[in-house]
Parts: structure tokens; sequence; C-alpha cells
């Protein structure tokens, strides 16, 4: 199998903190720009514009912060997942440096999905809790992320945590298709899937236009969010470096 | 590929088979264990256990809920709209959503007889989000709480 050789050359200055560093600074307005704009469309249209449910009312636009936050809090991991085996197989430094960056940020999404999920039970399935198959996936995923964070700082030499960090990660990825299929496989109090794949989502375009607007905000955040957090990782590990000190000088004299 | 590199992937990959087999059986051994509640035809074809705690899940037909006039107590039929039907009874507070022709899972004991007494019922809803108007087109009607608290809303502005 051969693969193009831009791919392979961005590959290879990826293997540059540095590199990563400098072309990321770039795209951290646009992104922090397209985030508010796009999750401010989608919060404003969907909390006073889109039209209540017929049978929960208005208590069902909590989806607007629960499925985003919920398909997120995946996505964050599966990222992780996959600079776990980055880093397992090539030993890419950047690869730890955005799993140690993107856990604390994933967690808190997984967080966000559980209690906007708790809010949203009560009114509708008349309790905050259910022992179900999502419900307690997602909660195993919250325990994931904390017992990456927890990993990392338990052990002294940074290079024995970023190995013991992505083999949990990697090891945690068979969670994701569990959460995913959860509500198809078994028998649960929570409700389908809202977005598929291959099938229109159930319910009308002025309910879901504004969820999606909303997604992409939360991607665009959370792309944001994880860039900002690896740059300081890189600035923090790479801080004996000449162009750190020389980027720091700079601030410096700036400020 | 560096010869090395592909080592350490295939072990990658075989740690990750090995992890999915595991939790792969261990899902498929626990499988009915996971299911948050007894569907109705498991519970006629006498597969729940009696007298214990247990959940049942189903939809309450259509025309099968009699209400208490003097009390909270109801009762009602659990069906999975396929001929498998098993009487509830309950005392105490209905979660909004409930209604005939809706989800819900109830926790309580089955007796001999085959009526479920429930301690608790909650409400199940589906992934169908519909605006009003456009679930009166399509035949489908809210419980008459949730109904009465959509009609103020929409007189509130």
């Amino acid at each position: 199998m051969k693969v193009p050789a831009p791919l392979v050359r961005l590959w290879h200055r990826l293997g540059s903190p540095r590199w990563f560093f400098e072309t990321t600074a770039p795209w951290l307005p646009w992104l922090l720009g397209f985030g508010v704009v796009l999750l401010g469309a989608g919060a404003f249209w969907g909390l006073a514009l889109a039209p209540a449910d017929y049978l929960q009312g208005n208590s069902f636009r909590i989806i607007y912060v629960h499925v985003p936050a919920a398909i997120l809090a995946q996505s964050c991991y599966m990222l992780m997942g996959t600079c776990g085996v980055v880093l397992l197989v090539w030993r890419m430094k950047l690869a730890d440096m955005v799993l140690e960056a993107a856990a604390p940020i994933g967690a808190s999404f997984t967080a966000l999905a559980l209690v906007t999920g708790a809010v949203w039970g009560k009114p509708t399935w008349g309790t905050w809790w259910a022992w179900d198959a999502r419900v307690t996936s997602m909660l195993i995923l919250l325990f994931l992320y904390l017992g990456i964070i927890g990993l990392r700082q338990a052990l002294a030499r940074p290079e024995a945590a970023g190995r013991a960090c992505a083999i949990l990660a990697i090891v945690g990825l068979v969670n994701i298709p569990i959460i995913k299929y959860s509500v198809d496989w078994w028998l649960t109090l929570h409700q389908p899937s809202t977005f598929k794949l291959t099938e229109k989502p159930a319910m009308p375009p002025s309910m879901w236009i504004p969820l999606l607007l909303s997604v992409l905000g939360f991607y665009a955040l959370f792309i944001w969010s994880v860039l900002q957090s690896t740059r300081v990782v890189v600035l923090e590990r790479e801080r004996r470096t000449a162009w750190v000190q020389n980027f720091a000088a700079e601030q410096g004299s700036k400020a | 590929m560096h010869p090395k590199r592909k080592q350490r992937l295939t072990l990658v990959a075989f740690l990750f088979a090995g992890v999915a087999v595991a939790v792969g059986l261990a899902l498929f051994a626990l499988n009915e264990n996971i299911n948050l509640f007894y569907p109705p035809d498991q519970i006629a074809r006498g597969e729940a256990p009696v007298d214990q705690r247990i959940r049942a899940g189903g939809m309450v037909l259509e025309g099968s809920v009699q209400r208490d006039p003097g009390s909270l107590a109801v009762r009602f039929t659990l069906s999975d709209m396929a001929g498998h039907d098993v009487p509830v009874v309950y005392e105490g507070i209905l979660p909004d959503l409930f209604g005939e022709g809706q989800g819900i899972v109830a926790t309580g004991r089955l007796r001999a007889n085959g009526t479920f007494e429930a301690s608790e019922v909650l409400a199940k809803h589906d992934e169908n989000y519909m605006p009003p108007e456009l679930a009166e087109l399509a035949g489908r009607k809210a419980p008459e709480g949730q109904r009465a608290g959509l009609a103020t809303l929409d007189a509130g502005g």
C-alpha cells in the first residue's frame, strides 16, 4: 500500500511539537469564532424558535446540549484512543501531549452529558437516574477518563505514564461501540439514537437543524480547546528548548 | 513500515482484539441481565421470577387505564402490542408522560396470579420528537396532564 507523499510529509511534521505549535496558532481565533457563532445560533434557534415537543413540551429542549455533549464525549475518547495507538507504535511525542490535554476536556463533556441527561430524565422518565445499559456505559466512560487522568498523575516517570495512559485509552475504546449500540442490543429506558448515519432524524427540520448547528459548534469549540490545551502542554514539556525560551522572551517583551 | 513498528502495531492490535473478545464474551454471558426490564412476552411465558423485585416494560394498552376516583390507585394493561398483556396495579404518582399508548417501565413484583404490583412507574419516550401541530396530524396525542401544560404554554405566547 502506497501512502500519498503529502500525507507522509504531514506525518513527519507532526513529529515536531514546534511545528504543531506554530502551525495551529492562526487557526485558534477562527475555530473560536465559528464555535461561538454556530453554538450561539443553535442555542437561540433551539431554545427560542424551535417548536416544543408534543409530548415533552419544553423539557425536550435540553436535547440541544445533551446530544452534542454526548457525541463529543465519545469523539474525544476516539481521538485519545487513536493517540494511544500512535504513541505506542510510532512513539510520537505529540500524541502523548494530545492524550494528556484531551482527557480533562472529554471528562467534562461526559459529565455534562450525564448531568443534562439526569435533568432531562426527571421530568420525562420520572427519575434522575436509571441503571440501564446506555446510562451505565456512559458512566463507565467517565470513569475511564478519570482513570486516565489519575494514572498520569500517579506515575512519576512521564514516559511510563504516557504509555500506561495510552494502553488504558486503547483498552477503553471497547466501550465506545457498547455506548453506541446499547440502546439497540438491550432493553433500556433511554430512547434510541437521535442522529443515525443512514437515516433521516425522526423530527422535523425546525428541530434538527438547530441541533446540527449546536453539534458543529460543540465540535469547533472542542477542537479549539484541545489545541489550546495541547499548546500549553507543548510549552511545558519543551520548556528547555531554545525555541520555547525565545518564544517566552518574545512574549515577555511584548507584555 | 519499519519492522519494529510493525511488531508494535501487531501487539497493540492483539491487545485490543483480546480485550474486545473478553468484553464481548462477558456481555454475551450477561445478556439477559443487562436488559433493564422484562418485556410482556417474557412475563407471559413465565420467564420472569415471581415475588421478586423486577422491572417490567412495555406499552400502556389503549383504553386499559382505570383510575380509582377516591385514591391514587390505578390499574392498566402492559402490552407489547403483539398479543402479550400483563395487568398492572399501582398506587402513587405517575410521571407526566404516562398515558395510553405510551411506553413505561415499572418496578415491582409479579404475583402468582399474573398481576404485576408496581411500586414505581417510569415513562419511556422514543426518539420521535414532534411539534404539537404535526403530532395532531399524525394522530398522536399527548397524555392529559402534558396536553394541559402545552395549552397554557400556547396561551402564554
